[in-house]
């Protein structure tokens, strides 16, 4: 292998490989353009819900909502997970990526299926949502673009695994592979079954849609298609839980607390974490109580152990190292003095936070079978993904790019005041978003719906008022999260663009990583040295709104029609 | 760094500190309370799903509804002209979901005990009875049977929260609940 | 749960490398990628998708 493919990172001294870094860039390109799209898509489709403006007549949102739900969700998330995959293998493993050559056919085989998809939505004849129920149909070519989406995304999933071979067999690493790299690969495990489940359904559903298979079951559609919908989330779950571990290294020097006990939560994601698709099903007809409440449940809530730990040892792994930075007094003197004018760290802390708090409290709730049947379809559940996948997810990705543009890319960043604005002004619309369409949901108000006043129904019905308040509060926020969505774009394009260039003496002295000593926490037999009485203390406030809002729901529950 | 290989080349040897030993066996607890309270309340709550369902042919099951249609019917909305039904209290009642309505409108007593069947006759329904709040998902090919006692009288929206094509938000039911 | 003390086991696939200490046996399943994957297609594809679909076949028909 020629030396003259990599190039030496002046910051990490990490050996970066050029067709990788190539890679990285194109897919973390055309992710940020999808997300440009579907962002766009978000704000016309809660304009409308909006019902004071009511922007778009009933064709054209329908078209939009579609539009929005595969663009960001599955576009922009899957481009960016697949940029992050080259960088956990080859950069840091200091690797060359197993043949870039297949891996650019994996992304023009994406980027063709990504743009035929949106052609077939904004042709008008494929307004059917993202997840497009049989029976009814989409245009062929739209099954078809998601169906190449995922062939090509599964060849850059095994451009991975390759790398991990290559690393082992070179001994570019030595001893385990860094945490990191570990998140990725739980990512990219749930990427397997994912794209497979992916494939089992849409292959037969876009023969149908060509006429050359008959009917397909609709339960069983349900079933395949959400081990591929709600799995793909997953992947989102994994690779945005080592973002976090990523940026709080290099923003703050963060170690993790324990490798053991790190590695064990991502584990049980790789066991348990997949079986949750079952979310989807706890109201369909004809699925045993024991199936529902077994899957939805994790295998007893083993996944959910994992989010739970990595929500401990994320923010003390940050806690430890800022007290090691000299920010030791006091309970949360580590947090105040914490870089929050770094739009790196501030979005990376405020996903975690969100994601806690706002996705991941609701998702568990959500999950529990009977508690679904008042939630179920309302507009509860994009409140909560919007808190996952938004402000969780799309959050942490935006973070990571915050480094990814002077490290990768080497350009200074332009407008850094903007840039530093950025996370809040982005976490607090998707915190509206979240938060206001779970409280429409929670007054019964429909999800993927035109009209929530139904002046053209044979009958009419009113929603509380509050309701279309927070459908107002919910537009109001999308209008700040775009602001945000748009300052990032506008940050992060034009430092490509036009950002100065930074080479390496510049990096040298201008570095954007931490530069402290990289504390060193846990050593053999330190186990009682442990100091983190600031996140201890987040954990229990999380712990004890967790526990009150859970019963809160079920008090809701509790006062419907009997049922049985 | 979480960015390098772990220093310690024997890390899963390294002790647990106590803290996170406390949280995960605090997590764990509450995992293993969260499932325990789904069974619980499968043995002591009132709001659970039979998951009684049968596989049916959609125009057998259209023939079914109308069937009990006829036999209860008491009169005709006077705005949709669409028959209100009332079937006698305990015994199995029908609606249908197709492109765009709810069909018929029930009429049901408080405090009664109803075996309510759904069903699509073409695409997939949300049934979100409103403002109680009940929410299904009802498919074509699938007759699914619950019992529910209505526990409150007055009129109810039958929205559908399933997308169903471009006349989705004008599928709007009604169910009404009488003293 | 993660236990403080696993017994030292010989994994059945090895680190290629030249230690005198022997790797935790979770250990070397946790750097065990392929074997994960297995693990991680498998459990979910059995308890959630083939379960699954045994539940939609064994729907009664209606009488
Ligand atoms: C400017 C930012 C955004 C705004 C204003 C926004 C707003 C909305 C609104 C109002 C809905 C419609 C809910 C309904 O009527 O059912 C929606 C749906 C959705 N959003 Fe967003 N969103 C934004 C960003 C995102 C991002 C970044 C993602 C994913 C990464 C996302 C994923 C989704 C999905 C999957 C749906 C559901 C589509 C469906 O029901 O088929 N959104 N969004
Ligand atoms: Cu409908
Ligand atoms: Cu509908």
């Amino acid at each position: 292998m020629s030396n003259l493919m990599f190039r030496t990172c002046p910051e990490t001294g990490l050996k970066v490989h050029g067709p990788a870094e190539a890679l990285i860039k194109a897919n973390a390109v055309v992710a940020v353009v999808f997300l440009l799209i579907g962002g766009l898509f978000g704000l016309l489709v809660a304009l409308t819900r909006w019902q004071a403006i009511h922007l778009l007549p009933a064709d054209l949102f329908y078209l939009a909502l579609t539009a929005h739900g595969a663009d960001v969700l599955v576009f922009w998330i899957i481009f960016f997970e697949v940029a992050l995959l080259y960088f956990a293998s080859a950069i840091l493993l200091n690797c060359r990526l197993a043949t870039p050559r297949i891996a650019w056919a994996a992304f023009f085989l994406m980027l063709a299926g990504a743009v035929m998809a949106n052609v077939a939505v904004l042709q008008g004849e494929s307004s059917v949502m993202f997840t497009s129920y049989v029976p009814m149909k989409a245009a062929p070519h739209f099954y078809l673009g998601l169906i190449l989406f995922a062939v090509g995304t599964l060849v850059a999933v095994a451009v991975f695994f390759g790398t991990l071979v290559i690393a082992k067999q070179e001994k570019t690493y030595s001893g385990s592979v860094p945490l990191v790299t570990f998140g990725a690969v739980t990512a990219a495990i749930i990427a397997v079954y994912t794209i497979a489940s992916g494939a089992i359904i849409l292959i037969p559903t876009f023969l149908w849609s060509v006429g050359l298979v008959g009917e397909i079951d609709t339960l069983t559609y349900r079933i395949v298609w959400w081990g591929f919908g709600h799995s793909s989330q997953q992947i989102n779950v994994a690779a945005q839980v080592a973002c976090w571990y990523a940026v709080a290294a290099l923003t703050v020097g963060a170690k993790p607390i324990s490798e053991k006990v790190s590695r064990f939560a991502f584990l049980l994601y790789i066991c348990f974490l997949l079986l949750a698709s079952a979310h989807h099903l706890l109201v369909d007809p004809g699925i045993s109580s024991e199936w529902k409440v077994f899957n939805t449940s994790y295998a007893l809530f083993l996944a959910v152990l994992g989010s739970m730990i990595h929500g401990m040892s994320v923010p003390g792994a940050i806690e430890v190292a800022q007290r090691k930075n000299g920010f030791a007094h006091g309970v949360f003197t580590w947090l105040r003095k914490a870089p929050w004018g770094n739009p790196a760290f501030a979005g990376m802390f405020l996903s975690v936070i969100l994601f806690g708090f706002l996705g991941g409290i609701t998702g568990v709730i959500m999950g529990t079978e009977q508690l679904n049947i008042i939630i179920h379809n309302t507009l509860y559940v994009p409140g909560h993904f919007h808190g996952t996948v938004v402000a969780g997810t799309t959050l942490a990705f935006m973070s990571i790019t915050y480094l990814v543009v002077p490290l990768i890319f080497r350009r200074e960043l332009i407008f850094k005041r903007l840039a530093q604005l950025q996370p809040y002004l982005f976490g607090l619309g998707a915190m509206g978003i979240s938060v206001f369409m779970m409280a429409a949901g929670t007054l019964g108000v429909s999800r993927r719906h035109w009209d929530m006043a139904f002046s053209d129904a044979p009958f009419s019905f009113d929603y509380p008022p509050a309701a279309f308040m927070m459908m107002g509060l919910n537009g109001m926020s999308a209008i700040v999260a775009s602001l945000g969505g748009v300052a990032f774009i506008v940050v992060i394009v034009g430092s490509i663009l036009f950002g100065k260039k930074r080479d390496d003496a510049f990096a040298k002295e201008n570095p954007v990583i931490f530069q402290g000593s990289g504390a060193t926490v846990a050593h053999h037999g330190d186990a009682g040295s442990l100091k983190i009485p600031g996140t201890t203390i987040l954990v229990a406030v999380f712990f004890l709104s967790f526990v009150l809002y859970y019963f809160v729901n079920w008090k809701y529950l509790s006062e419907v029609w009997p049922l049985s | 760094m979480a960015l390098t290989p772990p220093d310690d080349r024997l890390w899963w040897k390294q002790p647990l500190h106590g803290i996170e030993l406390s949280w995960i066996t605090i997590s764990f607890l509450w995992g293993l309370l969260m499932f325990g309270m789904m069974v619980y309340w499968h043995l002591t709550g009132d709001q659970n799903l039979s998951n009684e369902a049968y596989r049916i042919n959609p125009d057998v099951y259209a023939e079914k509804v109308e069937a009990a249609a006829e036999e209860y019917m008491v009169r005709e909305d006077e705005n949709s002209g669409m028959p209100v039904v009332h079937p006698p209290p305990g015994s199995d009642v029908y609606m249908l979901a197709r492109l765009w309505e709810w069909w018929p409108i029930l009429e049901l007593e408080e405090g009664k005990e109803y075996r309510l069947h759904l069903s699509s006759l073409d695409w997939m329904h949300g049934f979100s009875l409103q403002p109680a709040n009940i929410n299904l998902q009802i498919h074509p090919n699938y007759e699914m049977v619950l019992t529910v006692t209505p526990d409150k009288a007055g009129e109810y929206g039958v929205v559908c929260n399933e997308y169903c094509g471009i006349g989705h938000h004008q599928m709007l039911g009604k169910l009404i609940v009488v003293k | 749960m993660a236990e403080p003390d696993q017994p030292e086991e010989q994994a059945p696939s090895t680190d290629t490398e030249d230690h005198a200490e022997k790797i935790p046996a979770m250990q070397s399943l946790l750097d065990n990628h392929f074997l994960l994957l297995f693990i991680g297609v498998a459990v979910p594809a059995v308890l959630y998708t083939i379960w699954g679909v045994m539940e939609v076949a064994h729907i009664p028909i209606a009488n």
